[in-house]
């Protein structure tokens, strides 16, 4: 009992705290963080599109990847490899995000700048490949890629969950019926764990908007609002930006970025929430 | 005459549709591969590309084939096979490359004057020149010891907590209340708790304090959850009979969570523990904020800086130095070989103490 109390204290001091602190940030004089916002809204509005193109760009790369692995693992794999390959997805999500960040900037970012290149030069009419391509290769789509790796074992971890609770006697009344196995997956399995699927997707959502460490060290970036992502000016995260200004001893600088943690917070939670009620409405109508 | 009809007609039915033969799928692998190889010899392409167009070339002929042999349905199911089999491969590679690189580069900088020493420069003792400190000592111990103090905090809270849940909260609201919160401090970016711990210490001690049990602070915010999660789940686990049985002999309610419930799903919860303990001694962000960065060997956490291993690895990275990646991927190595040693340990943990329950 007292235990639990503790926990909705702690959860309504970090909210109070976060609260209390960075409503100084909010009215905070703009030529303390940034001469060209106009007040912080702007600002902050400038970090959480980058944190959502970052995170967006994420799940695009990562969903269908987890999708397919989550399948493998529950349908599709020889009964000797699905352990093994289950543990080795949970073994990416055991590797410190430090370590990703440091193998995203030094490896994978160097590594991806010729194929990023090649992107700019034949697909430069696509808005998003437009632009001067960064000859260092550590742009925002290479920072999507590292957080797509990073969210792809908890989003695969619960769609194999929901894919394995699919009925047996469905499954093989559809192939009793002459169904392929494609058929089946789409036919049996995919609808009854569509709820299941989206708030896989939406937690790796929540967990690549909180991200800091990979986009932090992979990009060197300001508050700017570009959708260009092969280019060097790259939109900072809120996380990135907070991990790259933490350090001053200015404490007005402090408070801003406190207020600007308060918006992950609210924004995040907005996301969880989001998808515990499609669940649940789901599970409604199912039931 | 009839009859020679009719067993014609039999005849003209095939029993099954046509297949392909059961060697089909490693003939075409193995065709793409020879194709893909030649192609990339006579390109001159390296391996990743010849590896790429391999996977391609099986991709879009299996199916293919299968179109023109078995039918549009069968090729579909033939295209999606492969598509998740590529999957596999591409989610698998990152982790490969990750891990060689890692290994590579971090085994170089490990020796021992890079576990025994902290990063203040030092005099050498052969031709008494100061030279920078290059070693990792500093942030192992206190890696250590802010994830020791995040233990100690959120273990008590988070097992007391599941209890509660478990044994005397159920179905009450406050019960459920707390399910939701625990919920949400799941999906607490990991750098607000930082900044939480930063905003309360700033307000009792100043602006610009930095401790290291501010970083246990935060920690344990992000790992009380998953103490929680799985220790209720353990516990829900133990079978109500032997609560009914323990009852029935008189013994208080106390003495059955600790004498019957809690002997009975310990090996789970130590798993859980060890489980979330490896989450989080891989936070960085955190203890970048809360707890900073420093070269000495600081191991009070009631005063001042400390270094951890996450921070070390963002600090040296920072650095742009040869001298400081090589320190950088070195402190990564340890990260992950202490990450992967927690993660065994659970998992080995957990099978010896499985509940040896007749059900």
């Amino acid at each position: 009992m007292t235990a639990g109390v503790i926990i909705m204290v702690a959860l309504g001091a970090v909210f109070v705290f976060l609260a209390v602190q960075g409503a100084q940030g909010f009215h905070t004089d703009r030529s303390v963080y940034e001469p060209a916002a106009h007040n912080f809204w702007t600002y902050a509005a400038k970090l959480l599109f980058g944190t959502t193109l970052a995170a967006v760009l994420a799940m695009i790369i990562a969903v269908p990847f987890a999708i397919g692995l989550a399948l493998f693992i529950s349908h599709y794999a020889p009964r000797r490899l699905a352990v093994p390959v289950a543990y080795v997805i949970d073994l990416l999500a055991a590797v410190p995000s430090v370590v990703y960040g440091l193998w995203g900037a030094r490896s994978l970012a160097s590594a991806a700048q010729p194929v990023q290149r090649w992107l700019g030069d034949h697909l430069g009419w696509f808005p998003l490949f437009s632009g001067q391509v960064s000859a260092t290769g550590r742009t925002i789509l290479v920072a999507a890629v590292v957080l797509a790796i990073m969210i792809l074992p908890i989003t695969t971890a619960i769609c194999r969950e929901v894919f394995q609770q699919t009925p047996r006697l469905l499954e093989e009344a559809a192939l009793g019926l002459g169904a392929t196995r494609w058929e089946m997956i789409r036919m049996a399995v995919f609808p009854h764990a569509r709820s299941g699927m989206v708030a896989g997707v939406m937690l790796g959502l929540g967990r690549a908007l909180g991200e800091t460490m990979a986009v932090a060290m992979v990009l060197s970036a300001s508050p700017l609002v570009t959708l260009k992502v092969l280019t060097s000016d790259n939109p900072a995260t809120i996380a990135s930006n907070i991990a790259a200004n933490y350090n001053s001893e200015d404490n007005r600088i402090q408070t801003v970025l406190i207020a600007t943690g308060l918006v992950l917070f609210v924004f995040t939670f907005l996301v969880n929430f989001a998808a515990r009620l499609i669940v649940a409405r789901s599970e409604r109508r199912l039931a | 005459m009839t009859t020679a009809d009719v067993t014609v007609q039999t005849h003209s039915l095939p029993l099954h549709r046509l297949r392909l033969p059961q060697y089909a799928v490693p003939m075409v692998m193995g065709t793409a591969v020879v194709v893909a190889a030649l192609l990339g010899l006579l390109l001159g392409w390296g391996w990743v590309p010849m590896a790429i167009v391999a996977i391609l070339l099986t991709d879009v002929a299996l199916p293919l084939w299968s179109r023109l042999v078995e039918g549009r349905r069968a090729a579909v199911d033939r295209l999606v096979t492969a598509l998740i089999w590529t999957a596999l491969v591409c989610a698998l590679a990152p982790l490969a490359w990750l891990l060689i690189k890692t290994l590579a580069s971090g085994i170089p900088a490990i020796n021992g004057h890079f576990l025994t020493h902290n990063m203040v420069q030092q005099l050498d003792p052969v031709t008494f020149k100061t030279m920078p400190g290059s070693g990792v000592v500093h942030a192992l111990l206190g890696t250590l010891l802010v994830t020791l103090g995040a233990t100690i905090i959120s273990v008590p809270v988070g097992l007391m907590t599941s209890v509660y849940l478990v044994e005397y909260g159920r179905g009450r609201p406050i019960a459920r209340v707390i399910t939701l919160l625990v919920d949400v401090m799941t999906g607490i970016p990991s750098i607000v708790a930082g900044l939480f711990v930063l905003a309360l210490f700033s307000v009792f001690f100043g602006v610009g304090t930095r401790m290291g049990v501010m970083g246990s602070i935060a920690l344990s915010l992000l790992m009380i959850p998953t103490v929680v999660r799985s220790a209720e789940e353990m516990m829900r686990l133990v079978p109500g009979d032997l609560r009914e049985a323990s009852y029935a002999l008189g013994v208080p309610k106390w003495r059955t969570i600790l004498k019957v419930v809690l002997p009975t799903s310990i090996g789970g919860i130590i798993t859980g523990v060890m489980l979330a303990i490896s989450r989080v001694i891989g936070e960085t962000a955190p203890l970048l904020v809360a707890v900073g960065s420093i070269d000495v060997t600081n191991t009070n956490l009631f005063s001042g800086r400390m270094q951890t291993l996450p921070v070390f690895i963002m600090t040296e990275y920072q650095t742009s130095t040869p001298a400081g990646y090589r320190l950088a991927w070195g402190g990564a190595l340890l990260l992950i070989a202490i990450v992967m040693v927690l993660n065994l340990a659970a998992r080995i943990i957990g099978k010896i103490f499985a509940p040896k329950t007749g059900h």
